[in-house]
């Protein structure tokens, strides 16, 4: 384990403790929102008992910005803190999951699919472990660019969970970031449960951490209930990352909060079992206000700000279009009328980067 | 001058990488000296060598790489080292690669090279053709060119496309296909445009990839023998399949075979014929027919490989069949 290398500014522990807080928020207005059959259709999936290491990465990380590509995140279904953290805008998360036309997907994805690669946010897909291996290619893209020079890289980051570990994909994935020495940080809830299936039937290793050395990249590990010891520990890898020193595998020890979505309500997971896990947003809570880092009244104060702007994003939401079927353009390529049309190789060359279709 | 296929999509990748700063390779055993399980790098990778790069043998995260660099920018090459291991990376390439357009409405401009079909005891894992599972699927665009010419533009045409390109090209050509005149002055066509290689008025013989020289064989023994003029359709691209082309043939000729290296089952042939009897059925003077590989997997030995597909005397019996329908 990892000793953290830096101390603690109290303005990062409570900006922290106020994205765990949003992360909740939000996430109970979802959960609501699902109840009342105000989303369409599917389900919702919540990242409660893992915002403290979620929302770690995304403080982490730098956004791009004017004349800076900018860190890269994939974020998967439990890492609503980390989004907000990044930078993904409310409204975002409120249009994609009530499957608005004006959302980033346009209705043709929803929910925790969600992504915007002009904030460098890669949509997931549901098949677990692919996005490490797409993080590495922008990555390594980067590289091949000679934009990745000196001690201060962009880093690339993504998360999985202890049943994702399981996947080939991931295997692949990580072992290829390990080749390149790539600055890719990925996250692992160790989050006990995939699913409805406990660790036991999920991996036979002693502690999923081990497998960093294995191979080939550094391993971190912390208490995911822990706030302090996330955002350190996740700092430290971001910063290794970022200093040249390869991929960076942080396995956090945390219990999922909630169903695997809501429509799950996750009667497997005991009594006993949820005894033995601290919620990370309560106790870190608690103890900035026995240290006087923050009042009861601030966070009463910060939720009812929070709960106003949910309010007007989820309302904004609600009053904007939907998808219609008879203005969809309804074709999967990019390019249309292959058969009638030369390619112009020329402007395709010299073009910076690939075009984008207009949104609506 | 003589310039093989496998020539012709190495000088293709070589004009790509020197024009084109984002283009770069990446698959196994491609870099130099190796050059490649069939020799494709060999020559230009000496001159790229950090952008021809090896991957480990990991199809599904050589996608994902390509993806994301893609994504980022770049115009990636991925060369598997034979098409059957593409079921590898099949999530990646019909899940990722194909809806991300959809999805986002950014392109996501790779290109796969997959070299496909039977070779001599080969068997089962080394002569697939994976055009029915990854043309089915929206999003992707597979090709197969089956001439020198083609070869070298439609690789080009390939990589400046947006979309997802599997880019099929087949393993009995690479060293056996030769042209005398430099593909870069052969004429080019639209990259999803079909070619009529050989005009006939009696029969419509449909195919792809290196079954069109079967095809063309026939045919010319089918004038010879019969007075019997067989129009030759190379698809060229399979997907978006070329409608037009077909349909129009279909229309002065009133008959049709397809003739395919692929199994029978939810294939392109049968899309073919689907298309061909949806929107060409008044048109037709006989059933469309279809001649494709038996229905099992692909045998080691030669004896049997090559009884399970399709050859010239196969083709003609069938369109013998057609036409005297």
């Amino acid at each position: 384990m990892n000793k953290p290398i830096h101390k603690l500014a109290p303005a990062l522990r409570v900006a922290h403790l106020r994205w765990m807080i949003r992360a909740r928020l939000v996430d109970e207005r979802l959960a609501a929102l699902y109840r009342q059959g105000a989303i369409p259709g599917g389900s919702v999936f919540l990242g409660k008992g893992q915002e403290a290491f979620s929302a770690a990465l995304g403080m982490h990380l730098r956004p791009p910005a004017p004349g800076r590509r900018g860190d890269v995140f994939a974020p998967l279904i439990r890492d609503l803190a980390g989004r907000l953290a990044f930078g993904e805008p409310l409204i975002e998360v409120a249009r994609t999951h009530l499957m608005r036309r004006t959302g980033v997907m346009r209705g043709r994805d929803g929910n925790i699919h969600r992504g915007d690669l002009d904030r460098n946010i890669l949509p997931m897909i549901s098949h677990l472990g692919a996005m490490p291996a797409a993080v590495a290619g922008m990555l390594l893209a980067r590289k091949l660019r000679g934009e990745q020079a000196g001690a201060d890289m962009d880093v690339g980051a993504t998360a999985i969970g202890d049943g994702g570990m399981q996947t080939g994909a991931l295997h692949e994935g990580l072992n290829v970031a390990a080749v390149e020495k790539l600055p890719l940080v990925l996250l692992v809830a160790d989050n006990q449960v995939s699913y409805s299936t406990f660790s036991e039937r999920t991996y036979a290793c002693a502690d999923l951490m081990d497998r960093a050395i294995g191979y080939g990249v550094r391993g971190h590990r912390c208490d995911g209930t822990d706030a302090d010891a996330c955002l350190a520990t996740v700092g430290d890898a971001v910063k290794r990352a970022r200093a040249g020193e390869g991929p960076q595998m942080v396995v956090a020890t945390l219990l999922r909060g909630a169903g695997h979505g809501e429509h799950d309500d996750a009667s497997y997971v005991t009594v006993e079992m949820r005894s033995r896990f601290n919620d990370c947003l309560s106790v870190q809570e608690r103890r900035l206000i026995v240290e006087k880092l923050v009042s009861e009244a601030d966070i009463i104060g910060w939720r009812n700000e929070v709960t106003a702007e949910i309010n007007i994003a989820v309302a904004q939401a609600q009053g904007e279009a939907e998808p219609d079927p008879a203005q969809e353009d309804w074709s999967a390529w990019s390019s249309r009328d292959l058969a009638r049309t030369l390619i112009d190789r020329a402007s395709s060359a010299t073009a910076g980067t690939t075009a984008t279709e207009k949104k609506p | 001058m003589s310039v093989r296929y496998v020539d012709a999509i190495r000088l293709a990748l070589g004009d790509a990488l020197e024009r084109d700063p984002r283009v770069f390779c990446y698959g196994q055993d491609i870099a130099a000296p190796f050059g490649g399980a069939f020799k494709v790098t060999k020559g230009i990778a000496e001159r790229y060598p950090s952008r021809i790069i090896n991957s480990p043998i990991s199809e599904d995260a050589m996608t994902g790489v390509a993806i994301g660099a893609a994504l980022d920018g770049m115009r990636p090459v991925i060369e598997f080292q034979f098409a059957d291991f593409a079921s590898i990376a099949f999530n990646q390439l019909v899940n990722h690669a194909a809806t991300t357009y959809w999805r986002t409405g950014r392109p996501c401009p790779i290109t796969a090279r997959l070299p496909v079909g039977g070779t001599k005891g080969a068997g089962p894992f080394h002569c697939q053709m994976p055009e029915a599972w990854l043309a089915h699927h929206p999003g992707l665009v597979v090709v197969f060119p089956a001439t020198v010419a083609d070869a070298y533009h439609m690789l080009l045409d390939a990589i400046a496309c947006d979309d997802p390109v599997m880019f099929c090209e087949h393993k009995n050509l690479y060293n056996h296909l030769k042209d005398q005149a430099d593909p870069r002055d052969a004429p080019r066509l639209p990259l999803g445009a079909a070619a009529i290689r050989r005009h006939g008025t009696d029969c419509t013989l449909v195919s792809y990839s290196a079954m069109v020289h079967t095809c063309l064989a026939a045919a010319n023994d089918l004038a010879r023998e019969h007075g019997i003029e067989v129009e030759v359709i190379d698809l060229r691209c399979v997907r978006p399949l070329d409608a037009e082309a077909i349909l129009e043939s279909v229309g002065h000729t009133g008959r049709v075979v397809v003739a395919t290296e692929d199994w029978p089952w939810g294939s392109v042939a049968s899309e073919v014929l689907a298309l061909v009897t949806d929107r060409a059925f008044h048109y037709l003077d006989a059933p469309p027919a279809r001649l494709c590989a038996r229905d099992v997997p692909i045998p080691s030995h030669p004896a049997l490989q090559a009884a399970c597909v399709p050859d010239a005397e196969r083709i003609i019996a069938k369109v013998l069949e057609t036409v005297s329908y």
